[in-house]
């Protein structure tokens, strides 16, 4: 009898064959119908800002692998989704240099020193695009970002217009326009369609959670249907603000995310809804032109909380 | 392997095989050359050559009972005639040391009559020294632990794992067996209220048993006690408490049949029934004597094994695995599975990335995401107190839909172990403290 070698190891036997990479590389896909249009728009310039912030990103979570001798993780794909969504909110105009401090900033100081996937606490993407707006504003004044540009539709970014000038600037902005993309703004933010299209596809594929956006949107819509009926004259309509700024890819792609966001039923509803009342807030009340971004850090800051509201385990006696 | 679908909003639901209405025949083994016996030793018990009744080169002949030589309730019972070969320590899971009895089977079996003498004899005494060595009957025990008293049996004609078949075959093809060890029951248990528990599919075979009968639906892990406690019985058993604390004793239809048949014809069962899954998936219904050596049914059966390939004791998703096939089909085996090496899914090093996947499916509501964290950190005490560790029933669905493969059921356990390891320890000490 010859003597085999066999494997052993613990139970559960069977796996059924989800991983991070396949999470992360879907999302990406998800990614592309958004991009699609910002490509169209905006030219060659978005694949350049793609392609840069996308492999800064996985070098920056390499050096780090390196730095801290921590086995490499840029397989799993969590650093490419990183530079996707991150060159997504940028306009197409950002410089080289914008683009690779902006995936240090998410992938070293958002991610990495937090020890990596599954332990930061905000969204990394969320992280660099908020210390860059506060460090370099001119660059997300996607009125003077993309001042260049000859588009066929308005060129204005209707955030602005409306902080600026108050609704009567925004009357000549179509709902329909809007969603098809055709204004300003983040190279694969504006396309609201196609953020919705990959969105959809996400949650059919269970990768993300449809409790999270759907809340946003409806924490957006309510908050700033409340502000409207209060002062139609000085706050928009709330489909307005759906289809414009972060809206839609901060409730698809930046709330969703993993490791910052709840996973029990009642807390990714109250996140999700927090974050959107919050948006609007911020929006209507705040001095900054769009609030998606810091009201989901804030969501991401009280999210840990929140998820201790949970249901009771079995045979729990408390 | 049940893969996610395409579709991944949904929950996955993992369905227990429901046995095919047309009987299958089991394959029968026939008697190998050598049989291997594990006899479980206390813990902390040094194994010197004193310590048993027996030596090498006793002859043993079927139906013998084969004990430590001090005071222990444990033994087991030789389904063979032959010649001691060899005695060896074999430690199995979480550390728990056995005793490797082999066998060298002889020509001429000669058949041992202690039980016969006492059959009419029908006590919990007699089950006790006789009988827990026998398929799936090691839970006999509980129904004379004066300490918990039992006022419900559940008799379960349900397979806990997946693709697992055995006792639906036994409550089929030997219901008068189950039906005579029912009427010892009540006889010497003196428990007034026994329930059947089976498949739907089965519930025309269970009603002839004439006593209560409850369906369980087949998608796992319904057919695990606490959820059966929850679910049909309507009791929730608390935390850390067992069945048994709560009263109820569950036994399968195998060692209910195996009673009857036992006291009807005055013989030790010896024949272990289980389920064999191939690597295809497939199974079949395999016939063995207690001791059996794996290696002799893939032979028998045609299964061939390579390197790296997996032999596991037990379902997908509770079974363990074992590096040898020389291990024996002990009195529990209900299942014996085997699994390509293309087909081995390994664990990853890779921390929790929080994507709720374990959150949803877990049955018992258990913070498995947080939980976790702090198993990983060997935070035991925490992680029980903190995120219901001892809520868990262990069914290994975390593992099985975990994103980042983290091996959570073995965290689970291991820190059930050691927590377990820890207060038995305590009480130990406490004893000593009270002894001076």
């Amino acid at each position: 009898m010859q003597n085999r070698q066999f494997i052993v190891s613990h139970a559960p036997f069977w796996h059924n064959g989800s991983k991070i990479s396949s999470r992360s590389y879907n999302t990406v896909i998800a990614a592309i119908p958004a991009l699609l249009l910002g490509f169209f728009h905006y030219g060659s310039p978005v694949v350049g800002v793609l392609a840069l912030s996308i492999s800064s990103a996985m070098i920056w979570e390499l050096i780090m692998n390196l730095i801290t001798r921590r086995p490499l993780t840029i397989g799993d794909g969590n650093a490419a989704l990183t530079g996707t969504v991150f060159a997504m909110l940028l306009p197409a105009t950002s410089p080289w240099w914008l683009v690779i401090t902006g995936t240090f900033f998410a992938v070293v100081i958002g991610k990495q020193i937090f020890g990596g996937i599954g332990s930061n606490a905000f969204n990394p993407v969320v992280v660099a695009v908020a210390i860059l707006m506060v460090s370099w504003k001119d660059f997300f004044d996607f009125n003077e970002a993309l001042l260049n540009y000859d588009f066929e539709f308005i060129a204005a970014y209707p955030l602005a217009e409306l902080k600026h000038f108050g609704t009567s600037a925004i009357t000549s902005f179509d709902t329909v326009d809007l969603l098809m993309g055709k204004q300003t703004g983040g190279m694969g933010a504006t396309f609201g369609l196609g953020i919705i299209i990959g969105g959809i596809y996400l949650i059919i594929r269970g990768i993300i959670r449809w409790e999270i956006p759907v809340s946003f949107l409806a924490g957006v819509f309510i908050t700033a249907l409340l502000f409207n009926i209060s002062d139609p004259l000085k706050y928009a309509n709330p489909v307005f603000h759906i289809c414009t700024g972060y809206t839609l890819i901060g409730a698809f792609f930046l709330a969703t995310e993993d490791s910052s966001s709840p996973v029990n039923f009642v807390p990714m509803l109250a996140c999700g809804a927090f974050a959107g009342v919050m948006t609007v807030l911020i929006r209507n009340i705040g001095i900054y032109v769009d609030g998606v971004i810091y009201s989901i850090l804030i969501m991401n800051l009280i999210c840990p909380i929140i998820d201790k509201i949970r249901p009771k385990a079995l045979g729990k006696v408390v | 392997m049940i893969k996610k679908s395409f579709i991944g909003m949904a929950k996955p639901q993992l369905l227990c095989e429901a046995l095919e209405s047309v009987l299958p025949e089991p394959e029968k083994i026939s008697i190998s050359a050598r049989a291997t016996f594990l006899l479980k030793m206390p813990h902390g018990q040094s194994v010197g050559k004193s310590s048993f009744s027996f030596e090498e080169g006793d002859k043993v002949i079927t139906g013998q009972k084969l004990a430590l030589a001090a005071k222990s309730n444990e033994y087991i019972v030789s389904s063979v005639t032959g010649k001691i070969s060899s005695i060896k320590p074999f430690e199995g899971n979480f550390g728990q040391m056995y005793t490797a009895i082999s066998i060298e089977t002889a020509q001429k079996e000669e058949k041992d009559k202690g039980f016969k003498q006492t059959v009419k004899n029908v006590t919990l005494e007699n089950i006790n020294k006789y009988l827990l060595n026998s398929p799936g009957c090691s839970s006999l025990g509980i129904l004379s632990d004066s300490a918990k008293p039992i006022n419900t049996i559940i008799i379960s004609g349900m397979d806990k794992d997946l693709l697992v078949t055995t006792n639906q075959y036994i409550l089929k093809s030997d219901i008068n067996a189950v039906k005579k060890g029912i009427k010892i029951l009540k006889e010497i248990s003196g428990v007034g209220k026994i329930l059947v528990a089976v498949p739907p599919h089965l519930m025309d075979e269970a009603s002839v048993l004439n006593v209560r009968v409850k369906t369980v639906g087949l998608d796992y892990p319904a057919a695990f006690p606490e959820l059966f406690m929850k679910n049909v019985l309507g009791t929730v058993l608390p935390a850390e408490k067992s069945c048994e604390d709560a009263g109820v004793c569950f036994l399968s239809c195998e060692s209910v049949a195996c009673l009857g048949n036992a006291f009807e014809k005055g013989e030790i069962p010896v024949e272990k029934t289980f389920t064999f899954i191939k690597k295809d998936g497939s199974n079949v219904l395999v016939s063995a004597k207690i001791g059996t050596p794996l290696v002799d049914i893939f032979r028998e059966l045609g299964v061939s094994l390579r390197d790296k390939d997996r032999i596991i004791i037990g379902g997908p998703m509770t079974g363990f695995a074992v590096y040898s096939e020389d291990y024996p089909v002990m009195p529990d085996t209900d299942a014996v599975m085997v699994q390509d090496s293309a087909d081995v899914s390994y664990a990853s090093d890779y921390p929790c990335i929080n994507c709720g996947e374990c959150i949803r499916i877990c049955p018992a509501d258990v913070p498995v995401n947080m939980l976790v964290r702090l198993l990983e950190a060997e935070l035991y005490d925490e992680a029980a107190e903190q995120y219901d560790l001892h809520s868990c029933i262990e069914c290994g669905l975390c593992s099985y839909v975990c994103t980042a493969r983290i091996p959570i059921f073995q965290y689970i356990r291991l820190a059930k172990h050691e927590l377990a390891c820890t207060r038995s320890g305590e009480n130990h000490s406490a004893e000593e403290k009270n002894a001076k």
